[in-house]
């Protein structure tokens, strides 16, 4: 019969509407401005109205999300700042887009390298957060961010980030990464012990030999 | 389902693909190059070649037509890959010229649906084609100077052949990119040409390429003016910034030609320059609404080269993600093929929730919700996070079987719907074959020609599923074709949630450089708009030395000519929709 197929589908938009507000009264004062309101919207059961109201909701972020790289610092015991960076140059040429700009230190009487960069930079108009950098870095040093909201009014001078603005203390990754830097910290502990088995090893080898 | 089909050539004294060379045995010789496969055909019995392969051995799908400039050898080739639309491993064959005054005969004669990257190839490589019926620049402008894909013409900003830049580290002092190349430095104008008082022609080579209606004229008893309509580049249904130009008989389409190349960014350039990892994040602005798809093709191919095979549960986590890029894609698609149907946003809206969720276990998993970077050679980049398969499992047993029946009937017994779309934009399986079409528009023309099916890549072989295969051929049925590929699409990510594996998911160490041998490699994956492949070249450098992409959303433009003609110009928008192109993809 001609109309059926409209009164079906107009079914199913009504369906939706009265789900909303079915969810609403079953979750009363909880559903919007919460976080596990948010987080009923986002969940595969959920029903009725999905908006998320940005910027006075904000979805939350999965771990692994990525955004913008940033270095990390170690912090030492007068407050220093001791960089994991090298300035191996490794992410500057993994990295697609070539937004990574680094000068490496070089000893001022030797001449000869020194692991710290002198200056680090990355274009953030060009990046690609492609998050190549965070993967690929041997020393854990440059990590991706989570922080998105960032706009600025003049990208000529805002958008090149240099050291300054690019460093941020381990304790803030360990704030939004927790299972990767966990990870991370295991496989170190254990490439240690690896390290010093293998040392002990050849130490012992060596002595049977000397003897 | 039925694999069987009716063929458009009659199979008459059938050839094996070892009888080419004996056949032709002075115009044909098998590729001998180190990691090349196929064969070389000589330029002035192409023609003669391509007509046995088509009607003799039954290699009737031409999927990709493209060029390679060997530069240090001075020549330049063109590169076909021909299927057959039963099914099987493909046959490859090339056809050299020298640099210089390049001319190849056109095969559209014989596979019509090289007429675009015919013109492609034209336009970025500079190889003229005799006997192709409308041979004019594709994505560039028409006075373009030079061919960009030739190896010795370099872009504006060009700063070296290959990535990582010299400038960028130890001595990395920074400079914004366009202030360190100025952007005049490295252009070419054609003679005469000052973009001060350059004036843009008035497409008269556009326009002249239109079928221009003689049979109108002969056949119409009142002598009426036909009309050209130019819809876009910006206009609300072309999706992106693309243009249509029509001419019309008072409603009635008499020819139609579409313009695009306005999202050109030479991606095939671009590749060249990159290292083989760093295409990967790359490959996602093609497609930009199924990146994983495009992830795969492109791993695939290069893995191809390499030699090498991710681990069992890799495979599992590859499969998955592609089939999810297949269902978010479908209901966008169809989504949107409602909004351009007039039914404004409401079923778009509704599609759009479960694409949301789709794309919070992309997020989840890759770090993005649509630029996913996700495959890497041997591998993926990481194993799925705590709670992700369960979300999964909740979405591919539960919730998206639920949607998907909303949605079936929400909308399929629309009257509107169907009065708009059924009879619309009909395609022949023999026109759909002929031009090249792919993915779900070959499929609703009942030609069950699936990548999976027909040439099983991965681990697709393992998995229960049918070739969803709809006989009309027309809008009604392209949109239905992609509710029954999303319900196979759940079929399989049902049995892959279930099955995956334990293990490793990167074969060896993850390594930024990796060591790609010298050969040619073409890897194709049925990706949710059609078969996607890539065609790599490598020398053994870290950057390949060609990548080409045959863009599925670009190649089911040639045939839309032929669906439109004789239906009327509202329906364009609707045939554009059930095409279902991503600009991204098809401008490169």
């Amino acid at each position: 019969m001609d109309g059926q197929g409209i009164v079906k589908g107009l079914g199913v938009t009504l369906k939706r509407f009265v789900d909303t507000y079915i969810e609403d009264i079953k979750w009363f004062g909880k559903r919007y401005y919460t976080e596990e309101g948010i987080e009923r919207r986002m969940s595969s059961d959920t029903r009725g109205v999905f908006t998320i109201q940005y910027p006075e909701e904000k979805l939350p972020v999965p771990e692994e999300f990525r955004f913008i790289p940033f270095l990390i610092y170690e912090e030492g015991e007068n407050g220093e700042k001791n960089l994991r960076c090298t300035s191996c140059g490794i992410c500057a040429k993994v990295c697609p887009t070539q937004c990574i700009w680094i000068v490496r230190t070089n000893d001022p009487q030797t001449g000869r390298p020194v692991p710290e960069p002198k200056e680090f930079n990355i274009d953030v108009d060009i990046c690609m957060n492609c998050g190549f950098c965070a993967e690929y870095c041997p020393f854990d040093a440059i990590k991706m961010d989570h922080d998105y909201e960032l706009s600025v009014y003049e990208r000529y001078s805002k958008n090149i980030y240099d050291l300054d603005r690019l460093l941020k203390p381990v304790s803030y990754y360990t704030e939004i990464r927790p299972t990767n830097y966990t990870h991370e910290e295991q496989a170190r502990v254990e490439a240690a012990a690896a390290k010093a088995a293998r040392k002990a090893k050849a130490g012992s080898r060596k002595r049977t030999v000397d003897t | 389902m039925i694999m069987s089909e009716q063929s458009t050539a009659p199979v008459v004294n059938v050839l094996l693909d070892d009888d080419l060379a004996t056949r032709f045995p002075e115009y044909v010789s098998p590729d001998t190059r180190k990691g090349y496969e196929g064969y070389i055909v000589s330029a002035d019995k192409l023609l003669d070649v391509a007509t046995a392969l088509r009607n003799e051995m039954g290699y009737d799908y031409l999927s990709s037509v493209t060029g390679v400039d060997y530069l240090p050898e001075g020549i330049l080739e063109v590169v076909y890959h021909a299927f057959k639309s039963t099914g099987g491993s493909g046959l490859v064959f090339k056809v050299q010229v020298p640099r210089i005054n390049p001319v190849v005969p056109s095969l559209v004669p014989v596979y019509p649906g090289a007429d675009f990257q015919e013109r492609e190839i034209w336009d970025l490589l500079g190889i003229r084609f005799t006997g192709h019926p409308d041979l004019r620049r594709i994505l560039m402008w028409e006075g373009f100077s030079g061919h960009p894909l030739r190896k010795d013409w370099s872009e504006p900003y060009f700063e070296e052949v290959g990535k990582p830049f010299k400038s960028r580290w130890p001595e990395g002092l920074v400079q914004r990119a366009e202030d360190e190349i100025p952007f005049a430095k490295n252009v070419d104008y054609p003679g005469g040409f000052n973009p001060e008082t350059w004036v843009p022609d008035k497409d008269a080579l556009l326009y002249s390429s239109l079928a221009r209606a003689k049979i109108h004229a002969e056949s119409s008893e009142i002598k009426t003016d036909t009309v050209v309509v130019n819809m876009g580049p910006q206009h609300p249904s072309t999706h992106g910034v693309f243009r249509i130009v029509v001419e019309l008989d008072g409603e009635t389409i008499l020819s139609l030609k579409p313009v695009m190349g306005y999202l050109h960014r030479c991606h095939e350039k671009i590749g060249e320059r990159n290292t083989f990892l760093q295409n990967m994040p790359f490959t996602d602005r093609l497609d930009y609404l199924s990146s994983m798809s495009n992830n795969f093709g492109y791993a695939l191919a290069v893995e191809k080269l390499m030699g090498i095979l991710p681990p069992e549960r890799a495979e599992y986590l590859r499969v998955i993600m592609a089939e999810l890029t297949r269902i978010s894609n479908h209901v966008f698609a169809i989504g949107m093929f409602l909004n351009d149907l007039g039914a404004f946003f409401t079923p778009s809206l509704y599609a759009l929730e479960e694409r949301e969720l789709i794309l919070d276990v992309f997020e989840a998993v890759s770090g993005s919700r649509m630029m996913c970077n996700y495959f890497r050679f041997g591998g993926v980049v990481r194993d799925l996070p705590e709670g992700v398969l369960e979300k999964i499992r909740g979405l591919v047993f539960e919730r998206l079987p639920r949607r998907i029946d909303e949605l079936d009937l929400f909308l399929t017994e629309n009257e509107i719907i169907r009065s708009r779309s059924e009879g619309i934009g009909v395609l022949t399986p023999e026109q759909a074959i002929a031009y090249s079409a792919a993915g779900p528009v070959l499929r609703a023309s009942g030609v069950p020609y699936d990548v999976r099916r027909a040439d099983p890549y991965s681990i697709y072989n393992r998995f229960d599923f049918d070739v969803a295969v709809r006989y009309h051929g027309d809008t009604y049925d392209r949109y239905l074709i992609r509710i029954d590929e999303i319900r196979q699409s759940l079929r399989i990510l049902q049995q892959a949630v279930n099955d995956i594996p334990i293990g490793p998911i990167q074969e060896g160490k993850p390594q930024y450089q990796v060591r790609v041998p010298a050969g040619e490699a073409y890897g194709r994956v049925e990706g949710p708009k059609g078969e996607l492949g890539f065609y790599i070249v490598s020398n053994g450098k870290p950057n390949p030395w060609r990548y080409h992409v045959r863009a599925p959303s670009f190649i089911n433009l040639t045939p839309y000519e032929k669906m439109c003609v004789g239906d009327k110009v509202a329906d364009v928008v609707a045939i554009l929709g059930s095409i279902d192109i991503v600009l991204g993809e098809t401008d490169r």
